[in-house]
């Protein structure tokens, strides 16, 4: 599938980042840190036509996501639109601004499935990290979700401050009944990357971490199902990312811009194109920010000549950049990359770092409008 | 109490996907794509039909094929998978 040629790849997966409006501020979170830039979001009318031309191009799986998507009034219409035309529709929630009578619309709609998010598995640094009193509700919503049978996935996104109540975090989501429970290691691109030195766990947290996700995906076997993936930055080898650029993933922005993943805003001489100026057959198979990174004439050593290419495509485009300054350079989370031990070198030094009393008592630097601002 | 009517589990979705030209099975972020014969299974589960009429419904549009143990056998599979249930009564 993946590193095939426009013409036979197809967006299966369309992303639909509704907005970057959020009420909570996670200091993780993979938005860009430019959130605040982006004021001018598609109108509804936008949005359904997206959804039309995609679906036509055989997208089957649709994200709401955000920001937070429930701050979308037209969040309803949308969903009503999406199942018509036979998306398989999936809510990717804080549950912040949801309440029962809305779940029962998203409903009647024909919503499939909502995902939550948790930021840990007690109240106090729940709210802290998502900078708003907002645990007590989301377990309400979860229930809420459970009692319409909805499928439910529930997220949390694991770094060093929480890591280490991984058991405490699963016994929650076997009481909230989830169907499934993503345990979404940090990625440091977005917001994380800025806060990277406070949230990289250290490599004695992952070790335990591992064993609890392992011994609880034996236990619930047939009943939850648990996803643990190991954050890349200890790895040897690459991930797929996004099964390949421009292979299946299809993002769309706030703004309307469409991106091969929601991180790729941020390289460097690329002219994403948006959907308000093109129909989404041109942007998939014509535009050359899509075909940039397809197939491996792109590539450089060592992936050139690398037996695996075909497997991890070079592993993320983003993080190649991020760590090297050039997007084409192999992602140095792989062991042959020229760049690997400069990463390995780093997570070492981050390591050294935890327990540190300066180091515990800098602050993290919380997702925001006007942090956004700050940073820009 | 269980009966031996299957049909679609509540937290998947079943349907035909004219990109993929065959049946599939929806999940959250998923999507699993199935053979012809498991579409035709899977299609019949309709909450209304027992195993035995599934069966003998089948063998009416594919005659001469002997598919009784891979009809149960699928639909062991399917509900291990949780893709079906057998109804309430």
């Amino acid at each position: 599938m993946a590193g095939l040629d426009s013409n036979q790849s197809k967006p299966l997966w369309l992303l639909a980042e509704l907005t970057y409006r959020c009420p909570l501020q996670c200091p993780y979170c993979s938005n860009p840190v430019e959130i605040a830039k982006y004021n001018d979001e598609l109108a509804t009318g936008d949005w359904l036509r997206v959804m039309q031309q995609a679906r036509k191009m055989g997208a089957t799986q649709l994200g709401f996501s955000g920001g937070e998507p429930l701050v979308r009034r037209d969040l309803e219409e949308l969903i009503t639109e999406a199942r018509r035309l036979g998306y398989y529709t999936n809510l990717i929630t804080s549950g912040v601004g949801m309440d029962e009578a809305r779940v029962k619309a998203f409903k009647e709609a024909g919503l499939d499935h909502i995902q939550i998010s948790f930021q840990a598995s007690n109240e106090e640094l729940n709210n802290y990290l998502g900078g708003t009193r907002s645990f007590q509700h989301k377990r309400d919503m979860a229930r809420v979700v459970k009692e319409l049978e909805y499928p439910m996935v529930l997220n949390i996104v694991l770094h060093r401050k929480n890591v280490d109540q991984i058991r405490d975090i699963l016994d929650m989501t076997v009481a909230l009944n989830a169907d499934y429970v993503e345990l979404a290691s940090t990625q440091y691109y977005g917001w994380s990357r800025v806060n990277i030195d406070q949230l990289l766990p250290t490599r004695a947290q992952l070790t335990e971490a591992e064993k609890v996700a392992r011994e609880y995906q034996e236990k619930m076997k047939g009943k939850m199902k648990i996803i643990y993936v190991i954050p890349d930055y200890f790895e040897n080898r690459p991930k797929a990312c996004m099964n390949g650029w421009g292979s299946i993933f299809l993002t769309i922005a706030p703004d309307g811009s469409a991106l091969p993943c929601h991180a790729a805003a941020q390289l460097p001489g690329l002219e994403f194109p948006n959907v308000k100026d093109h129909g989404i057959e041109q942007i998939w198979n014509d535009s050359v920010a899509f075909n940039k990174f397809r197939g491996f004439d792109w590539m450089q050593e060592p992936c050139r000549s690398c037996p695996e290419k075909e497997k991890d495509f070079g592993g993320c485009r983003c993080q190649a950049y991020m760590l090297t300054g050039d997007a084409t350079n192999a992602d140095p989370v792989c062991d042959k990359s020229f760049h690997h031990q400069q990463l390995h070198d780093n997570v070492d030094r981050i390591g050294k770092l935890s327990g540190t009393t300066e180091f515990e008592s800098k602050p993290l630097l919380f997702r925001n409008m006007k942090n956004s601002k700050a940073l820009m | 109490m269980t009966s031996d009517i299957p049909e679609i589990a509540p937290t998947f979705r079943f349907q035909w996907e004219e990109a993929q030209d065959c049946y599939v099975i929806l999940y959250p972020e998923g999507m699993v794509k199935l053979s012809q014969s498991a579409g035709e299974i899977m299609k019949r589960c309709d909450g209304e039909k027992d195993t035995s009429e599934i069966i003998s419904e089948l063998k009416t549009t594919f005659p001469g094929v002997d598919l009784e143990t891979d009809v149960r056998n699928f639909l062991e599979n399917a509900r291990n998978n949780g893709w079906i249930r057998f109804k309430s009564k």
